[in-house]
């Protein structure tokens, strides 16, 4: 099973075509943004401001990367869990958000969101951040930067490995992939 | 008896030192079980996962970087011999001081909050952490290190579970915090279990449990059965390396138990991420 080369922003022609555990190696421009980004860019909307940067059309990586050595561009840069910015992403989903990347399980709200904004939600490695980083091309601070780690930085990434988890229709690879394995492992065995 | 003198500043350089040789090299008795899964792993995704997970530990390794972004909160097991004297300040200071100065000089993150609920970040870098001290017979100070990451933290459970739910009781819970944890606590997990003493040391043991290295039994013959059983239940429930679908959903299952009252039947799961940073030294 090859991967699909994507390039960031994705359009809406390769979007539409990605299915649930297909692999992926994304290349171009995504924003980083963890819990505390989550939380001021939501208040904002709340407050009727705008947002620090237009999300339409983008793709928002949930990370929160180590310093960087001397020299590096950026520490290590694996996913953190998803789940905890499932509150604050249908506002951003409903803003034109297009892909997120991170791992674990998304919440019912932001599946239907999703399809309903025809987005994508791709899961990386979590735990290969040294192997990651080095798919970081770029860094570059959009804003809040007293978040330090937290802050939203613009990256520029080339073959970032990744796997479709839940498609444009609201298939979800974590069900899929399990339930295969968890059938084949429970034919055979009559144990339980 | 004579008491044999510990001095500040050779536990804060230990300290710093284990804290950065935690996250940047993984230990082999990770390495051999993602070996060895790899070799009985089926499902194509949750190979290439496990090979890419053996490739960013030989790059941490080699380019002195964290294997993983979340370099955790720093947990202390320290067997202080009651033999011996720390001089030139606290134990606990010393160890702080020691994770701070790895943390910072080692380019690793600075992951700790000091206000639960106002979220503001605490001052000191990566600390404080959390620290178990046990009291031990001798004149050595013995510290465990381990750099807990936050993701599968989160997905760590306890019960009280009745006497009467028995042995069948406590191998259902279990499963079910596994099955519930998923993808998010990034298997393949080495799953922490304690069973029995009270509310709050039952979850102690499950984390104690943890710094025991892969494939490592129980000395108990009956809770070293148990501990294969379990990974054996646990890697048939389909999960995979990421939950992504796969066999290898534990590298190993850890249990540690003590007595408990009457009434008492405490169970807590603490789940590892598979980047199972755990380092001891002896002073």
């Amino acid at each position: 099973m090859s991967a699909i080369q994507i390039t960031n922003p994705i359009s809406e022609q390769e979007l539409l075509k990605l299915k649930a555990g297909d692999r992926v190696l994304l290349s171009g421009t995504i924003y980083t943004a963890r819990d505390a980004a989550h939380k001021r860019m939501f208040e904002t909307l709340q407050k009727g401001e705008e947002l620090p940067f237009d999300v339409a059309g983008q793709t928002i990586y949930y990370v929160g990367p180590t310093p960087a050595k001397p020299g590096a561009v950026i520490g290590s840069a694996g996913p953190t869990t998803s789940g905890r910015m499932d509150k604050y992403t249908p506002v951003l989903l409903d803003l034109g958000l297009k892909g997120m990347i991170g791992k674990g399980y998304r919440s019912e709200e932001v599946i239907e969101s999703m399809k309903k904004n025809k987005a994508v939600y791709f899961a990386a490695i979590g735990g290969s951040g040294a192997l990651i980083a080095r798919t970081i091309q770029s860094v570059e601070v959009v804003a809040y930067e007293d978040l330090g780690p937290e802050a939203i930085y613009r990256l520029t990434i080339k073959n970032f490995p990744a796997v479709v988890i839940i498609d444009s229709k609201g298939n979800d690879w974590y069900k899929i992939g399990k339930q295969q394995f968890f059938e084949q492992n429970h034919v055979q065995g009559a144990d339980c | 008896m004579a008491v044999r003198t510990i001095f500040y500043e050779e536990i804060v350089n230990q300290v710093a030192n284990m804290c950065q040789e935690a996250n940047f090299e993984l230990g082999q008795d990770v390495i051999q079980a993602f070996q060895a899964a790899l070799k009985k792993e089926t499902s194509e995704t949750g190979k290439d996962i496990l090979e890419q997970l053996l490739l960013n530990a030989d790059i941490a390794r080699s380019e002195r970087v964290p294997m993983c972004q979340d370099t955790g909160v720093s947990v202390f097991i320290v067997e202080v011999g009651q033999d011996c004297h720390i001089s030139g300040g606290s134990l606990y200071d010393a160890i702080n001081e020691g994770v701070k100065k790895g943390y910072e000089e080692g380019y690793l993150r600075h992951s700790i909050v000091d206000h639960p609920i106002t979220r503001e970040k605490s001052k000191g870098y990566n600390t404080p952490s959390i620290i178990h001290i046990e009291l031990v017979p001798g004149e050595d100070l013995v510290i465990h290190m381990s750099a807990k990451g936050g993701g599968s933290e989160n997905m760590s459970a306890l019960k009280m579970l009745k006497p009467a739910d028995g042995l069948d009781g406590i191998k259902d819970y279990i499963l079910s915090i596994v099955a519930q944890a998923g993808p998010n606590a990034c298997p393949p997990l080495v799953v922490g279990v304690g069973i029995g003493g009270n509310f709050e040391r039952c979850a102690y043991l499950a984390k104690k449990s943890l710094f025991r290295p892969i494939g490592h039994r129980s000395e108990r013959p009956e809770i070293a059965e148990l501990e294969k059983e379990l990974m054996g239940k646990i890697n048939e429930l389909g999960i995979g390396p990421q939950g992504m679908g796969g066999n290898t959903t534990a590298l190993d299952v850890k249990i540690e138990i003590e007595p408990c009252h009457i009434a008492a039947l405490p169970v807590a799961v603490n789940l590892n991420c598979h980047a199972s940073r755990h380092k001891e030294v002896r002073i």
